[in-house]
């Protein structure tokens, strides 16, 4: 670990000054991902503006009948807040089915979704990782793979975003809130936050920089079933393998609209819109799932150890959508 | 001194008293309260803290290390690399020299210790040192360099290779047999508390607070390879944090931090990191097992044959003596066992928990489950079929065989005649359901060992031994065993161990730790009974009782014996021909149940059971806690623990706890083990057996054919998961029928 200055504002605009005066600075929140990486000099910042004091860790109700969900929230506490457990159980599904539950207690909505991929290379610093290391080459292609991923990957990186809770927020349209440091404020829908590997898996997200993520909001529940159904190697603190959150509004095995995001497969939480238009209106069946199966995994790649998790994402959504339909 | 070759007769714990008794740990309060002093918590030795740089390359050497910023920054004391490292003894079973050379054998080989006021600071400046390498072409895959094995050494004098009648025959011949390869990958022990030390050297004697499970065989590698006399080191490790094998040799992290003390003159404490340990320290070694069972139509044996492959470092001679339990376990007249090691260029391979059983059990457990299968016959009835009388291959008697036993009583516990014995025929909800039997066996080792025992005029009774407690309960049942052969309640009673200044005793490994420090502390307090009646002047006939000796009509308190200063006794064991004499094991049998998830595969233990003997049980407690310990260590082997080999690189790809997946609280939902009621007087004073190995053997192999029973996938490639059952599925599906499947690439 490099030795590193630090500072814990109180509001906003002083995180905001803090986090330009010097170069290579970063926010810490929890710390659960950021300090591991410090230690093996994977993330190497100098200095660490720590905003666990600032104001954003209410859940409010929105008035159009959404919520509010600050950054500084931590996963514990959203995934128990009376409301979520209402009105959006993917997400608390998705949240408690996340890293261990004193981890939960530390970690933040914010810092969750800018959690860095577990490849297993990205964290091994004698290997070539593009994005660790631009230009060094991938470890992961050719070598051992199982875990990631198989969709939206480039000859540069085949990392996964391992967020369960970034899934479940994508299928029910999550938007960010941010500041930046000159001020100014923006909203971002949650699929244009993270970014495919493409050329440059360094860059993983689309924020500015100093942009700061100060709340999640959610749009009002959505209609139908809600289901997070995660795939691990054990019971408990593991990453997906393949996760699905899904959101169906069914009736009389009949599907009216069914929205359903995807973890383990790819650098963000995988959602494909053709699926999900295949599946409204249509007759829920094997057929019918099985063509949403593919519709998913369309111009997906395998890299030999995490080709299984083709036939494993088809299963895996047949009978989440089996349930969900026998449950409407 | 207590000799094994003989029977130990009559003894005073025979009578109903503490010993057995499921008491609390007289240790736990300390560890709860944090007043347990681990080997990294003496902090008033004010060390200076020192960081392993390891190597990035897995065979190769050093071309230039360049120091020189790790050396100017802020609060470095030290950077030591074999060009200022002090000159070792060699490698071997008395040494492990660290910085030796330039050369380089495996990934992540230590190849500097930087050394600085702060754990930080010597971390940061570990960072800065820069080595420039000359890379080799390295071997990393076992499966493709086989044809390169070759026979190695002797294991503490048991043979590589054994054979008797006719196998090839034998098997050609027989109506009904398995022929089955099974793999299971690299483990790590992955204990609770790292690889620690705190060197201080006073004067030319060197002081080790370290983390190490045998400690007299400790300070004779020490000695070897900092070349000091070996009464110069003294090794303190009062409480460890686990160790399952990993901690039974010196590793870098002690002769590191006693290189730098003395080189600066001043404590250094060495912690190695969870990423560390999986490289610099030893792991368990992968194996390929072939096996092969012939029987008659009526599941008479007829042949057993089991070859097993391991590997390790160049020079490291070690390997994973897999079809060692074959050789014991069942009848059969045309019998052999191989083993083989194959040199790669990957870190060290050594002893984890059951080394042999553990791994060996998984493809021989297994392998007689599928031969149940292709007989129609009951797994459990199979194996009592074939239950020998004596030792299979030399002959010898069994000193005490319970197996059979153990398979009834575990059969009725558990509930096994529900089974369905067609596969994939259970369902519960999403779920299909399985269950699975394995059995268990696991060699029951003593060795030479001393202890002494104080009783002071305040009638509190003091055990010593360099004995180590590594979670299993060593302090515990040792007082209980003083508290019953003085005749003193358990709170007049304490123990010290951990210590080379305590008489000695060979520790904690193999699970020979109780029978050889139990019986040095028995014959201790035999010792001391004896000095009591002489002050007494009473007859050996004489009853201890409640702090008592009563004869000849007078009852005299015991402290009223010992005098103004005490008095105290030394005892000593020694196994004596016993283990020549008796084939000597603890048995069991294992009982599993699983669900798997009919859509992803996921493989869940419902519930599983052990049945064991293993002579007297010293603690209920700590004994059902040793046994419930191994079995979950076994359910990690079989569906989640795999060290993975980067065959392109060397090394292992997963190196921290987040992606090695031992069993968490969740894979190990409802979990009992029944310990059977047995006395062994050939084993050790207190007609004991060893359990500390005992639970892990053949756990695995009880879950593996529970997924078989579930799925009728048949999986011989450790670890069973997710992918392998779907691969499993979609090959029967093809085929229309159930069927083995192998890991691709």
């Amino acid at each position: 670990m490099k030795a590193f200055t630090y500072e814990r504002p109180t509001t906003l605009a002083d995180a905001a000054k803090a986090i330009m005066a010097k170069p290579n600075a970063k926010f810490i929140a929890g710390g659960t991902n950021l300090l591991d990486l410090m230690k093996l000099e994977v993330e190497t910042p100098t200095h660490l503006v720590d905003v666990n004091r600032l104001p954003l860790d209410k859940v409010e109700d929105t008035s159009d009948g959404g919520l509010k969900i600050g950054a500084l929230v931590r996963n514990s506490d959203l995934a128990a807040d009376p409301r979520v457990r209402k009105n959006y159980g993917v997400l608390s599904r998705a949240l408690l089915a996340g890293a261990s539950g004193q981890l939960r207690n530390k970690a933040t909505t914010a810092g969750n979704l800018l959690q860095r991929t577990r490849c297993y290379y990205f964290y091994d610093t004698t290997k070539p990782c593009n994005k660790r290391e631009p230009g060094s080459g991938c470890s992961a292609i050719g070598g051992f793979n199982r875990i990631l991923a198989i969709m939206g990957t480039s000859d540069e990186c085949i990392a996964t975003h391992p967020s369960d809770m970034a899934v479940a927020m994508r299928v029910l349209d999550a938007t960010l809130e941010t500041v930046s440091p000159d001020g100014s404020d923006r909203k971002i829908p949650i699929a244009d936050l993270h970014r495919l590997p493409g050329k440059t898996p360094n860059i993983e997200t689309n924020l500015k920089p100093g942009e700061m993520i100060t709340a999640v909001t959610l749009p009002p529940p959505p209609k139908g079933v809600q289901i997070y159904r995660k795939v691990r190697d054990r019971a408990s603190y593991a990453f997906a393998l393949v996760s699905v959150a899904a959101v169906v509004d069914a009736e009389g095995g009949m599907i009216k609209q069914a929205r359903m995001a995807f973890g383990g497969l790819a650098h963000k939480p995988w959602r494909v819109e053709k699926a999900e238009q295949v599946l409204a209106g249509a007759k829920a069946n094997a057929e019918a799932f099985a063509q949403a199966g593919e519709d998913v995994l369309a111009g997906g790649q395998g890299y030999g150890h995490n080709d299984f998790k083709f036939p494993l994402v088809r299963r895996t959504l047949a009978s989440v959508l089996t349930t969900a339909a026998h449950s409407a | 001194m207590i000799n094994m070759t003989n029977p130990v007769g009559p003894t005073p714990l025979d009578k109903p008293g503490l010993v057995g008794q499921p008491l609390d740990r007289i240790d736990g309060p300390l560890k709860v309260s944090g007043r347990a002093t681990y080997a990294a918590e003496y902090h008033d030795e004010h060390p200076l803290y020192g960081f392993v740089v390891q190597a990035a390359i897995s065979k190769g050497r050093l071309d230039e290390i360049d120091t020189t910023a790790a050396e100017k920054a802020p609060g470095v004391r030290l950077v030591l690399t074999y060009k200022n490292a002090l000159k070792q003894g060699p490698r071997g079973t008395s040494g492990n020299p660290q910085l030796e050379g330039p050369s380089i054998d495996h990934h992540g080989q230590p190849i500097a210790l930087v050394v600085a006021d702060t754990f930080e600071q010597a971390r940061a400046a570990a960072y800065l040192v820069k080595p420039r390498y000359a890379a080799e072409k390295g071997e990393y895959d076992m499966g493709s360099s086989l044809a390169k094995s070759f026979v190695p050494k002797s294991n503490n004098g048991v043979p590589a290779d054994t054979a008797s009648g006719d196998l090839t025959a034998a098997f050609t011949n027989a109506p009904v047999k398995v022929d089955v390869t099974y793999t299971t990958p690299p483990q790590t022990h992955a204990m609770m508390e790292p690889h620690a030390t705190i060197a201080v050297w006073n004067g030319d004697s060197l002081t080790l607070y370290t983390a190490n499970q045998m400690l007299m065989r400790g300070t004779d590698m020490v000695a070897g390879t900092l070349q000091i006399p070996k009464d110069k080191v003294r090794m303190v490790s009062s409480y460890i944090g686990g160790g399952f094998g990993g901690k039974l040799q010196v590793e870098a992290d002690a002769i590191l931090a006693a290189m730098a003390a003395k080189v600066l003159q001043k404590p250094v404490k060495v912690v190695l990191t969870r990423q560390q340990i999986f490289e610099i320290t030893k792991h368990r070694t992968d194996t390929i097992q072939r096996v092969k069972l012939a029987a008659g139509r009526d599941g008479t044996l007829t042949a057993i044959g089991h070859e097993s492959w391991s590997n390790n470092t160049p020079g490291d001679t070690f390997y994973e003596s897999a079809a060692q339990a074959t050789r014991s376990f069942y009848a059969a007249p045309n019998r052999m066992t191989a083993h083989r090691l194959v040199t790669l260029d990957l870190p060290h391979s050594s002893s984890m928990r059951a080394p042999g059983e553990a791994v060996g059990l998984l493809a021989l457990e297994c392998a007689m489950d599928e031969l149940a299968a292709a007989l129609n016959m009951d797994p459990i009835e199979l194996r009592i079929k074939n239950e020998p009388q004596e030792d299979p291959e030399k002959g010898r008697p069994f000193s005490t065989r319970s197996f059979v036993p153990c398979l009834r009583k575990g059969a009725e516990l558990f509930g096994w005649s529900k089974r369905n014995a067609t596969p994939g025929q259970v369902k519960d909800g999403a779920w299909l359901v399985g269950m699975g039997m394995s059995g268990a066996i696991r060699g029951n080792p003593m060795l030479t060992a001393k202890a002494s025992v104080t009783l002071d005029k305040n009638g509190i009774a003091t055990v010593r031994s360099s004995m180590t407690d590594i979670g299993t309960g060593s302090y515990t049942i040792l007082a209980q065993i003083a508290a019953d052969m003085l005749s003193l309640p358990m709170a007049r009673v304490r123990v010290a161990l951990g210590d080379t200044a305590f008489p000695a005793a060979p520790g904690s490994g193999g699970s020979f730790g109780a029978n050889s420090a139990g019986s040095a502390v028995y014959d201790a307090c035999n010792v001391l009974r004896g000095k009591l009646l002489q002050a007494a002047n009473l007859p050996p006939d004489s009853t201890f009782n409640n702090g008592n000796v009563t004869g000849l009509g007078r009852t005299v308190s015991l402290t009223d014996l010992v005098g103004p200063n005490g008095l105290e006794a030394d005892g000593a064991a020694d196994p004596g021909d016993s283990r020549k004499a008796f084939n000597q094991q603890s048995y069991g049998a294992h009982f599993a149940e699983v669900g798997v998830d009919r859509d992803t595969g996921e493989i869940r233990l419902r519930r599983m059971l052990g049945v064991f003997t293993a002579g007297r049980i010293l603690n209920a407690k700590t004994a059902r806690s040793q046994a419930i310990g191994g079995m979950t260590f076994g359910v990690g082997a079989a569906l989640t623990e795999d060290l993975v080999i980067d065959k392109r690189f060397g090394g292992f790809v997963n190196h921290d706890l987040a992606e090695y997946h031992v069993a968490v609280h969740a894979d190990i939902p409802a979990i009992d083990a029944v310990f059977l009621p047995e006395l062994d007087d050939h084993s050790s004073a207190m007609k004991s057996k060893g359990i500390g190995e005992l639970g892990i053997c053949g756990a695995g192999a009880a879950v593996a054919n529970a997924v078989y029973n579930a799925t009728g996938v048949r999986i011989r490639d450790y670890p069973l998961t997710l992918d392998k059952v779907l691969n499993g599925w979609a090959a029967a599906n093809k085929t229309g029928d159930a069927v083995s499947q192998r890991k691709a690439g």
